[in-house]
């Protein structure tokens, strides 16, 4: 019987989940992810995670937890750094520790440590290290290794495409299926969502944001549909780089929309709690005051998020920006 | 000269103060943090910055209206979020319309030349590198005394037979040190405070519980932001051993018995492998060490929302279980009041008293159960 390894489908799930599941489907490994976010993990998180926890990390142990009995391994890898610039948010880094010290009878986790700053070839030794674990031959790790990378730029390229990362992960790992059809853009205002992944993308815990706003009549784009490449280069006006990747991502995008001037308005969506982004959510508003002309929100969301409330301010936001293209 | 403002922290302020003059700057002393500068700090800086951010935000501000120029701080290369404090002071203060600057020191070992160039920003006199030192070096002497002296009280407090009365002295000999300049008086004032405050009545016969404090490094330092836990503490008839002072804690870093040393970094190895940023780490080393030196309990003080105090959070659980050792964790906010906290901590104080003594002669519970 194969060995099944389950990886939570939240936080680094949006980023790294097609590179994981190759990998890992072609050691010959059962991949179990733990689906789409529902009441239950949530109510389950809330209930066994620190009370202070930021949501994403309480959802986190809901996904967890709903794993627990139907697997053998748990994959949460200790992602420090992958660019040699920016680290993660220290629950990141403290994340399997979180889980084995936090929750009684865990199965075993796989928390190797992928920090490209060690050497040259860190990143390849983490997920080298991983296969020897299961015990795969170096020549079958190297091969996992290799179309783990492809389906990771495959999975980097649909989004580039503007598609976002639940479909895309559809895409990636089914080839065949053909009745995914990528978003078609219709809508007379453009819109950027910005905020962390597991966040915007997880449609359980934004309260289906991205959906309402396509109802809206709004296109909308996020964080990975934004050239990487100009993202790096833009600067941020500050003395000293956002240490942390994805707060990092999300106050360049913000420049760079605010910039150039390609979208309507921006929503920042931040999850209630979240430590980085109280520092970045006012920086952004800080900067949103110098572009006065592009509408900018900040939306909190956080474990009792009402449906109604989160539409009647997203209409709201709307129809003023609307109103102000009108005129 | 410059007007020059810093954060304050605990009794550090007296330190600070004096380096300043010494360079050459005029000093706008920081006021202690009270209710009015929270209320600054909550109206400026974001909802959910940790309490430090928000004390200091206040701090600047209540600065920025004495006329304060030039604030210097401390920065940080994360992944705590104290080291983006500085750069979003200085956003929102220049937002707010106050013509400040903000110096922050980076560890000069990653940045050598801005460290210098700051030093040089700071130093209007331009005097020579050397005496520059020669000036920090007495001001270290001086946090050492203060540290020093802050220790003893932590000891001589609970066994004071006379409720009060060592806080009274400090009080007093805070006053000698802040008043030292030359490396000698430093000196004089020191060993003379550590004499007056051993002084202090006390009852050699009277047990005491043993407790650490660990926690976030701003709220231990600072007795405004954490309600005066030690005092309170103290007056329970609580001996206290903060695992941190700015004059750094590595004697007191290591337990070693006969065979085995384990500094707290090992301590924490086994529960959280890698520095996680802030103080996270250290809070699961200090309590692993505390255990082992047999201390009665261990208290946590976090900011509200500090990230790596939650990580830590998490794992005391299991440190608490697997060492024996009762934990109880304060999350601080300005919502935190004195009452609600000293029940909490009398009720702690009654557990670990329980915990300790209950095997005890009978005579003793019954003139416990008597009280």
């Amino acid at each position: 019987m194969t060995a099944r390894v389950g990886i939570p489908s939240s936080l680094l799930y949006y980023m790294h989940y097609p590179m994981w599941h190759t990998f890992l489907t072609e050691l010959n490994l059962d991949v179990v992810p733990s689906g789409q976010t529902n009441k239950n993990f949530l109510d389950q998180g809330v209930k066994e995670a620190l009370a202070d926890a930021c949501v994403p990390v309480k959802l986190f142990f809901g996904h967890t937890l709903t794993l627990r009995d139907k697997v053998d391994y748990l994959f949460i890898p200790r992602v420090v750094c992958l660019n040699q610039k920016t680290i993660y948010c220290p629950k990141f880094l403290g994340l399997p520790d979180m889980i084995r010290y936090g929750l009684p009878d865990m199965p075993p986790i796989i928390d190797i440590q992928m920090d490209v700053r060690e050497g040259r070839m860190a990143l390849f030794r983490a997920y080298n290290q991983i296969g020897s674990s299961f015990g795969a031959g170096s020549l079958q790790i190297a091969r996992a290794y290799l179309k783990a990378l492809y389906s990771a730029a495959r999975y980097n390229a649909l989004m580039q495409k503007g598609w976002h990362p639940p479909e895309a992960i559809k895409a990636v790992l089914n080839p065949n299926s053909k009745d995914i059809a990528p978003t078609a853009r219709k809508g007379d205002l453009n819109f950027a969502v910005l905020g962390y992944p597991y966040v915007v993308h997880d449609d359980y815990i934004s309260v289906g944001l991205i959906g309402k706003l396509k109802k809206l009549g709004v296109n909308v784009i996020t964080l990975e549909n934004l050239p990487p490449a100009t993202l790096a280069r833009q600067n941020c006006d500050l003395d000293k780089i956002m240490f942390w990747t994805y707060s990092d991502l999300v106050l360049r995008a913000s420049h760079y929309l605010f910039k150039s001037g390609q979208v309507d308005g921006i929503i920042h969506l931040t999850a209630f709690g979240c430590g980085p982004d109280s520092m970045v959510d006012k920086l952004m508003e800080l900067t949103a005051k110098e572009y006065s002309n592009i509408p900018y929100m900040s939306l909190t969301i956080d474990e009792h998020s009402g449906d109604a409330g989160v539409s009647t301010r997203l209409e709201a936001f709307t129809d003023m920006v609307k109103r102000k293209k009108e005129v | 000269m410059p007007r020059v403002t810093f954060p304050h922290m605990g009794e550090s302020y007296r330190t600070f103060k004096m380096l300043m003059n010494d360079l050459g700057n005029e000093v706008v002393l920081p006021p202690r943090p009270s209710k009015r500068t929270l209320d600054h700090g909550v109206r400026h800086a974001p909802e959910f910055a940790c309490f430090p951010f928000k004390i200091l935000m206040g701090t600047y501000v209540e600065t920025c209206l004495l006329g304060a120029e030039i604030i210097v701080t401390s920065g940080g290369v994360g992944p705590c979020r104290a080291g983006q404090y500085g750069q979003l002071h200085k956003k929102i203060l220049l937002d707010l319309g106050y013509p400040v600057d903000i110096i922050v020191f980076e560890p000069p070992r990653l940045h050598p030349i801005d460290f210098l160039r700051n030093i040089q920003r700071l130093n209007p006199n331009r005097m020579s590198y050397r005496a520059v030192w020669d000036c920090i070096k007495r001001a270290w002497q001086k946090l050492i005394a203060l540290d020093e002296t802050e220790k003893i009280t932590h000891v001589v407090r609970p066994r004071e037979i006379v409720t009060g009365s060592t806080t009274r002295i400090y009080r007093k000999v805070l006053e000698w040190i802040d008043r030292s300049h030359s490396a000698k008086e430093i000196e004089e004032a020191h060993s003379s405070a550590v004499e007056a405050i051993k002084s202090v009545e006390q009852d050699p016969e009277r047990k005491v519980l043993k407790v650490g404090l660990v926690g976030e490094i701003y709220v231990l330092l600072e007795p405004a932001s954490n309600l005066e836990i030690e005092e309170t503490l103290g007056n329970l008839g609580v001996e206290v051993e903060r695992s941190m002072f700015l004059t750094g804690w590595t004697r007191e870093n290591t337990f070693s018995e006969t065979h085995e040393t384990i500094s707290v970094k090992d301590a924490a190895m086994p529960y959280i492998p890698l520095c996680i940023g802030g103080h996270g780490m250290e809070s699961v080393g200090h309590t692993v060490v505390y255990a082992k030196r047999g201390f009665d309990g261990v208290i946590q003080l976090a900011p509200f929302t500090c990230i790596p105090e939650i990580v830590a959070r998490t794992i005391l659980t299991s440190v608490s279980k697997e060492h024996g050792i009762p934990v109880l964790t304060f999350f601080l906010d300005e919502q935190t009041g004195k009452a609600g906290m000293s029940t909490r901590l009398e009720a702690f104080v009654d557990l670990m008293k329980r915990k300790k003594w209950q095997d005890e002669l009978p005579e003793h519970n019954a003139v416990k159960k008597g009280q």
